[in-house]
């Protein structure tokens, strides 16, 4: 009894804070700057690719640098079909199309373990770009194309959906007994299959659908383009952020890839703003010294800072009864 | 009856035959010691049980019916479980998470989480690993760390259970320690299949003893026969 008391006490706090969160997140267009709506949809999109890539990658320690081909994929899924179908077919569609692509790219390489499968990845992005820009210059004779526009506000409520199933089924994965296999994969590839886990398939499962939100993030920012042409939907950067958002935020804890992904969001679009010129050097500043002091990203500061400060009320005497039993 | 049978398994890696022609068989409910030199193909023999290796000619049954071809994961919830020679516990995970993961992909899939918690809790109460339930899997010692890997193994509910060098590296406590475990899991009634280099303790929990060179079958017998034969001791003393 005390202990499940213990336990809704200590979810009472995390669970009220991101309840109040996702209500100023999905009321914001009622109040805030068209901007600030603008911005928060690139957050979004951040995060939703973070999370879904630590889906996979995180427990499994396969690198993946696949993510912008999933949204690559999104994107000209809906320059292609957006202005025939209607938008939540597109981005059901984008989806789907993220989605067999990476059974596909799994069922061909996850075999290939560490670094094999990392560089099999990157060149996936390039060799689909090569692809539809020979396609594009050679068969249709015009390179790019115009996406239909959608209004910011629709595209941010799309992006905000997106963003709430990323996360419901990122949890949903990370507390069931597969997430414990993933992570167990993680640990012992070998062990874990010894052990009846269908490693496998529970690999190409899993990288598959971690690719349908990615795909469908894509799919809805692409209508923010208005244009878009195989350099712009296949981005690398698109592939580094979500690794280096993770990293960032730290992959302990649940929270730690959308700490990551918000900050270093923000952090992109107030350099950017503030120092054109420079942009790129701060940035990568901050990445190295966050590398270099903090290894378990920010949620290891926050971790490590909260357990200082246990310590110090222990000191104080006051928390000898509150902390007896953490 | 035989719970698992081997024809003419044979397996190389390039040039190097591992495992030649070798014909084994274990009886239900015994225990089976596997001997040989370093080298002698003992682990890839056990690969090739588990599924870890396919084999390139031969055939491994298991309760009458063909293995060979099947997955490690198939294998293993047909009832074949394994440890390993150098420890592939899941280091970050705790004893705990380590042990649920075989109840819970094991043979008794579909187990709820409640029913599974509770035999984690036995198991690892079976090995004597009780107090270090919640303790990562990376600091327990050696010899701990061995006794997580036989409780994960279990977990899976065998029939057979491949243990490779389980006392290898364990002081002379420790061996006695597992060799009290490996009898009472014989007392499961969960038929046993160990390589072992530490012959006082083979000799005493085997009930037979095979033994390989070059990947070559040249004996087989109880441990009395094993110990006084001519062949096993030129290949282990020399001429």
């Amino acid at each position: 009894m005390n202990n499940v008391a213990s336990a809704s006490r200590r979810l009472l706090a995390p669970g009220a804070i991101t309840l109040v969160v996702l209500v100023l997140l999905a009321t914001l267009p009622r109040y805030a700057s068209a901007y600030t709506v603008i911005f928060l949809t690139s957050i979004l999109m951040y995060i939703v690719s973070t999370v879904s890539w630590v889906i996979f990658s995180g427990p499994t320690h396969y690198v993946s640098l696949a993510p912008a081909a999933f949204l690559g994929v999104g994107i000209y899924t809906s320059a292609l079909l957006g202005r025939t179908l209607p938008l939540p077919v597109v981005i059901g569609l984008g989806g789907l199309a993220s989605f067999c692509l990476a059974l596909l790219i799994g069922a061909l390489t996850l075999r290939l373990r560490g670094i094999y499968f990392t560089i099999f990845t990157f060149g996936l992005v390039e060799l689909i770009k090569n692809l539809l820009l020979w396609y594009e210059v050679n068969i249709m004779g015009t390179r790019g194309r115009f996406v239909v526009v959608v209004n910011n506000n629709t595209i941010y409520y799309v992006m905000f959906i997106i963003f709430v199933v990323t996360l419901l089924t990122a949890y949903l994965i990370r507390r069931s007994r597969f997430g414990l296999a993933l992570r167990s994969i993680g640990e012992s590839e070998e062990a874990a299959a010894h052990i009846g886990i269908n490693v496998t398939l529970l690999k190409v499962v899993t990288f598959a659908i971690s690719a349908v939100f990615t795909g469908a993030a894509g799919a809805i920012i692409a209508t923010r383009w208005t244009y878009v042409d195989p350099y712009i939907a296949f981005n690398y950067l698109f592939s580094f952020m979500p690794v280096l958002m993770a990293i960032f935020g730290g992959m302990g804890l649940f929270f730690g890839p959308i700490l990551g992904a918000t900050v270093l969001g923000y952090l992109e679009e107030v350099l950017i703003t503030r120092f054109p010129y420079h942009y790129m050097l701060l940035f990568g500043l901050i990445l190295v010294v966050v590398i270099l002091f903090l290894p378990n990203g920010l949620t290891g500061l926050i971790q490590r800072g909260g357990a200082t400060l246990r310590q110090l009320k222990w000191q104080k005497g006051d928390g000898a009864t509150k902390h007896a039993n953490p | 009856m035989q719970i698992l049978e081997g024809e003419g398994v044979s397996k190389s890696f390039g040039g190097l035959a591992a495992v030649c022609h070798a014909d084994f068989c274990v009886g239900q409910g015994q225990v089976v010691g596997l001997i040989g030199p370093n080298g002698a193909g003992k682990t890839t023999l056990f690969n090739l049980i588990s599924g870890a290796l396919v084999l390139d000619a031969g055939e491994i049954r298991y309760k009458g019916k063909k293995i060979t071809g099947c997955k490690p994961y198939q294998i293993c919830r047909g009832g074949v479980a394994r440890t390993f020679q150098s420890v592939k516990i899941f280091a970050d995970m705790s004893a705990f998470e380590n042990v649920l993961l075989g109840l819970l992909f094991g043979k008794s899939t579909g187990m709820s989480s409640a029913d599974a918690a509770r035999e984690a809790a036995e198991l690892l109460e079976f090995v004597g690993l009780s107090a270090m339930s919640a303790t990562p899997a990376k600091d327990l010692i050696l010899a701990n760390q061995k006794r997580l890997e036989v409780a994960r193994a279990l977990a899976t509910k065998p029939e057979l259970l491949l243990l490779d060098e389980l006392m290898a590296g364990l002081n002379p406590t420790e061996v006695a320690q597992a060799m009290e475990m490996v009898t009472r899991i014989r007392e499961k009634g969960i038929t046993i299949f160990m390589i072992e280099h530490v012959m006082k303790a083979i000799m005493s929990v085997c009930d037979r003893i095979i033994v390989l060179h070059h990947g070559e079958k040249i004996a087989e017998g109880t441990p009395q026969e094993i110990a006084t034969s001519r062949t096993v001791i030129e290949v282990y003393l020399g001429e």
